[in-house]
């Protein structure tokens, strides 16, 4: 099933005189339960194409139908109410709130929605689970690794059983194994749990745990890779070739 | 390029802390206006006494300067060290990029010396300006009539004020200095860095300060309130201590418990923003726990001082009114020794002739004069007016002993003076007796016998009381309630032998101020002084054993008196007030708003979870509101106790309306403090919100 779809929207920075096209015409669609990766160069504009799916950037034209609503068009409130109740975010820099320990950063996700309490605990237990971080659950995020603050907030962000779940660079302040725990969850998380994951990464090995990369240069869509029935070596080896050839122009 | 950076250090600054700037204005300019208020009387027509009045309250003014200038320049460098930490990594940027600490203490410097001076000009503008709308307010406080509107400008309270917070930012300066001096580039380097860890408190040890902190504090509460006849200087001493101890265990034990038990209320803790709110507000609180207490105290300084302010400024109104219903009166009662059969024995004076005999003519002064007396029965003492229900008379101060002799006045001798003060004539049984109070705490006491018609004998007469409670009234004139208990018997049963004062009372024939205040200086009492000496020299004799009791009383003067009174307590409970107010509202403030500033990134997220504005803001309407409501709260609680213990005391003025001082107190709380904290609300709200570019 078509859950997201991009149609030709562009992005402009700056004046008139001086124009920067972030993105420039791009289209595609993800299917309900892909696990899509987004890659590209900095300053390929792969950062703003999220920013403009979170609604937290506007586009410049086109549009961009999540159920095939418009959500270019939204307005003031259904932009609260469209992040609260179809996105889940993960951010590179985890953006749990200090003051509140995991289980309540958690928890909060589902308090924004007004869920009961009693609803927020069984919820909350049961993806704590699924990311194993169960006996964090009492911690503050400054007692925690990084490892366990990203899974923290990659329970946060799909606690709410959002339609997307939008992770940018999620692995860009881990180390390696703890970026391979977080990906191995990601990867159960798809495939276990249906989640419609799309994450922008510049990282080929956090890339190769999709099931598909885009490529983006210059804000323009320059290739395309599916995993299909490929191991995740096999994958990544594709993924290098075109990162290759996609430094390899510049 | 240090002058570039100073300024552009203020600007920034100036954005995200105007409400402590802005303190600093009302600050200079709250100083300097009192403090002009020298100047503004010296051009008031008043009389001498007035004079004397203004120079007295003058000087309680310039002296409680002093202390308003220390609490003035802690707050400047509490503030000022607050914000220098906020900063840090800053300095260690300077520092990092080759910059001397010389050079950075002379950016501090520049920028004190600029914010100083900022501070200074624009507050003393508006201290000039503000002071024009208040001169008209001094001057009605004084009974001076403002023959002209006069621009006026205090010198000496400029001097005085540019002296003052001259020294207050010198302070700063060296403080700054000393403290740049002393740190260290990886302390400045990390500061902002360290996570600031949520210090737990252990929630049994919590509970076990909070509940004795409680029980110590009901203690004192109920020690000055309801024990209030013994309690001593050193009583209130321990019990204020006791008090401020327990107000900062109160808050270290309840900044720990709050949350606790916030969390335990599942259905709210984990309902909408209120998990974030909680915690916000808890891990604010954490930090500021001495802050609070000291804002606490200064609240509860500022309710109990205004609140007394207004009480004993509009008694004093009233009581004018209720306690001095003529002009003039005259009180003499003489005794003498009696070498012949050694007695001591009253001379009867006639103060219409004596002032006659001094050359002046009633006539020339009065509309109408009475002239009354007053009898004693050596068997009649406050014993006797109690008889059985002596056990009731509680220990009061007002009371010099129970065998003090009870003031007697005839029927016929009070219902002329009645009639001089405009009131009704009484009638009353050959065999009944009336009892005048005008002092309520006494007066219910004296209710007691009268309700149950307790008899007493006077010069042998057997007498019922004609009502179950005293008339609330005065022979006296006053100008608070001081008669405190005077008993009309029936002419027939008055022993003309036992006269023991009297009273001369009088209306002058003018209500015009000038004249009156003439006529006053015009008898002379010393002359009329003089001659009663002359005529009665045994009793003045030197040896002092003989009771020689005079007393002038007018209205004019009892008005004067009130007139310094009710400015100083009005002067004093306003420059008081405002300056703790506006303290408490500035460090609550600035607390608030760097918190906010270092929130911001938590609101983003927030947004980000697609949390609504009107959420958010609801969420950081709650934070500031409750912070600034905490202290206050228990403030109030604080004052509630402490009122008590006051008008145990202010009762002695004979306080009605507590219901207008409180009023008139929450009103000036709830415009300074209230302001501050809509500014803070505001200013937090157009920190955190979204920046669109």
């Amino acid at each position: 099933m078509e859950l997201l779809s991009i149609r030709n929207i562009e992005k402009y920075y700056g004046s008139k005189s001086s124009l920067t096209k972030a993105i420039d015409d791009l289209s595609f669609e993800v299917q309900s339960g892909e696990f899509t990766a987004i890659m590209g160069a900095s300053g390929s504009g792969k950062t703003t194409l999220l920013n403009c799916i979170s609604t937290i950037d506007r586009v410049t034209a086109g549009h961009i139908l999540l159920e095939g609503e418009d959500i270019t068009a939204l307005k003031g409130r259904e932009l609260g109410a469209f992040r609260r109740d179809k996105l889940g975010f993960i951010f590179q820099d985890f953006n749990l709130l200090d003051t509140l320990t995991a289980y309540e950063n958690i928890a909060l996700a589902l308090t924004i929605q007004r869920v009961s309490a009693g609803e927020i605990e069984k919820r909350v237990k049961e993806v704590a689970e699924q990311l194993q971080i169960t006996d964090v659950l009492e911690k503050y995020p400054y007692q925690m690794s990084g490892g366990q603050k990203q899974r923290v907030a990659s329970a946060r962000a799909i606690v709410t059983r959002p339609k997307l779940v939008l992770a940018d660079e999620p692995t860009g302040a881990l180390d390696s194994k703890s970026a391979g725990l977080l990906l191995e969850r990601f990867d159960y998380l798809n495939r276990e749990c249906g989640a419609t994951i799309m994450m922008v990464t510049h990282d080929s090995y956090t890339a190769s745990y999709s099931g598909r990369v885009l490529f983006i240069k210059d804000g323009r869509l320059f290739d395309e890779l599916r995993r299909g029935d490929d191991s995740r070596k096999q994958f990544f080896d594709r993924i290098i070739s075109v990162v290759a050839l996609l430094g390899g122009e510049q | 390029m240090l002058w570039r950076l100073s300024v552009s250090n203020i600007r920034k600054s100036l954005r995200d802390y105007a409400v402590y700037f802005f303190t600093l204005i009302i600050g200079v300019s709250v100083f300097y206006l009192f403090n002009a208020i020298e100047s503004q009387t010296t051009y008031l027509i008043v009389s001498e006494d007035t004079r004397d009045m203004i120079k007295l309250v003058n000087r309680m003014l310039s002296g409680v300067s002093v202390f308003v200038a220390v609490v003035l320049g802690l707050l400047i460098v509490y503030a000022s060290r607050f914000l220098m930490k906020r900063r840090n990594r800053e300095f260690a940027l300077y520092l990092t990029l080759g910059m001397g600490k010389g050079e950075i203490s002379a950016i501090l410097l520049i920028e004190t010396v600029m914010i100083g001076a900022g501070s200074l000009i624009v507050g003393m503008l508006i201290g000039i300006g503000l002071s024009q709308v208040t001169s008209a307010m001094v001057a009605s406080l004084f009974d001076a009539d403002m023959t002209s509107f006069k621009f006026t400008v205090s010198k000496g309270a400029i001097i005085k004020t540019v002296i003052y917070f001259g020294i207050m930012y010198l302070v700063v300066m060296v403080f700054n200095t000393f403290m740049i001096s002393k740190c260290r580039l990886i302390d400045l380097m990390y500061s902002g860095k360290r996570s600031e860890k949520l210090r737990l408190k252990n929630p049994v040890v919590c509970v076990i300060v909070f509940a004795v902190s409680l029980f110590i504090l009901i203690y004192a509460y109920w020690y000055v309130g309801w024990n209030t006849d013994n309690v001593g200087e050193r009583g209130i001493i321990l019990a204020i201590i006791a008090g401020c101890v327990c107000t900062f265990f109160i808050f270290w034990s309840v900044s720990g418990l709050m949350l606790k038990i916030l969390m335990s209320v599942k259905g709210l803790y984990y309902r909408g923003l209120n998990t974030f709110t909680f915690r916000q507000l808890s891990s604010k609180v954490n930090t500021v726990v001495f802050s609070m207490t000291v804002i606490c105290l200064m609240l509860f300084v500022t309710i109990c001082t205004l609140c007394g302010a207004f009480t004993i400024r509009n008694s004093l109104n009233s009581n004018l009114e209720k306690c001095c219903p003529a002009d003039y009166q005259i009180y003499t009662s003489l005794i003498q020794y009696n070498e012949e059969n050694e007695s001591e024995e009253y001379i009867i004076t006639d103060i219409g002739k004596l002032l006659e005999e001094c050359g002046y003519d009633t006539d020339d002064y009065f509309e109408k004069t009475v002239e009354v007396y007053t009898y004693e029965d050596k068997s009649y003492d406050i014993e006797a007016f109690f008889g059985e229900y002596l056990s009731e008379l509680t220990d009061r101060y007002l009371y010099d002993s129970t065998e003090s002799k009870e003031i007697i006045m005839t029927l016929g001798d009070y219902n002329r003076l009645r009639e001089l003060y405009g009131f009704d004539k009484l009638t009353m049984a050959d065999d009944e007796y009336i009892e005048l109070c005008n002092v309520k705490d006494i007066r219910n006491e004296r209710n007691i016998p009268l309700e149950n018609g307790h008899e007493i004998t006077v010069f042998g007469h057997k007498l019922r009381p004609h009502s179950g409670e005293c008339i609330d009234t005065c022979v006296m004139l006053s100008n608070m309630p001081q008669e405190i208990g005077v008993t009309i018997i029936p002419d027939s049963a008055a022993d003309e032998s036992c006269i023991s004062a009297s009273r001369f009372t009088a209306n002058f024939n003018t209500q015009d101020k000038q004249k009156i205040s003439g006529y006053l200086e015009e008898i002379d009492w010393d002359r009329i002084y003089n001659k009663l000496r002359e005529k009665n020299n045994t009793a003045f004799s030197d040896d002092g054993n003989y009771g020689v009791s005079l007393s002038l009383r007018s209205k004019y003067s009892l008005a004067q008196e009130n007139i310094g009174v009710k400015a100083m307590v009005t002067f004093l409970g306003l420059y008081l007030g405002i300056v703790f107010l506006i303290t408490s509202g500035a460090i609550l403030a600035l607390r608030s708003l760097s918190d906010s500033a270092d929130s911001i990134g938590r609101y983003e997220m927030l947004r980000k979870l697609g949390t609504e504005e009107r959420e958010i803001n609801a969420s950081l309407f709650r934070q500031t509101g409750l912070f600034f409501l905490l202290p206050l709260v228990l403030a109030v609680i604080h004052s509630v106790f402490g009122m008590k213990f006051a008008y145990y005391f202010l009762n002695i003025l004979g306080t009605t309306d507590i219901v207008l001082s409180m009023t008139m107190t929450g009103a000036i709380i709830l415009l300074i403090f209230g302001g501050y904290f809509v500014i803070t609300y505001l200013c937090s709200r157009s920190m955190i919100k979204e920046n669109k570019e």
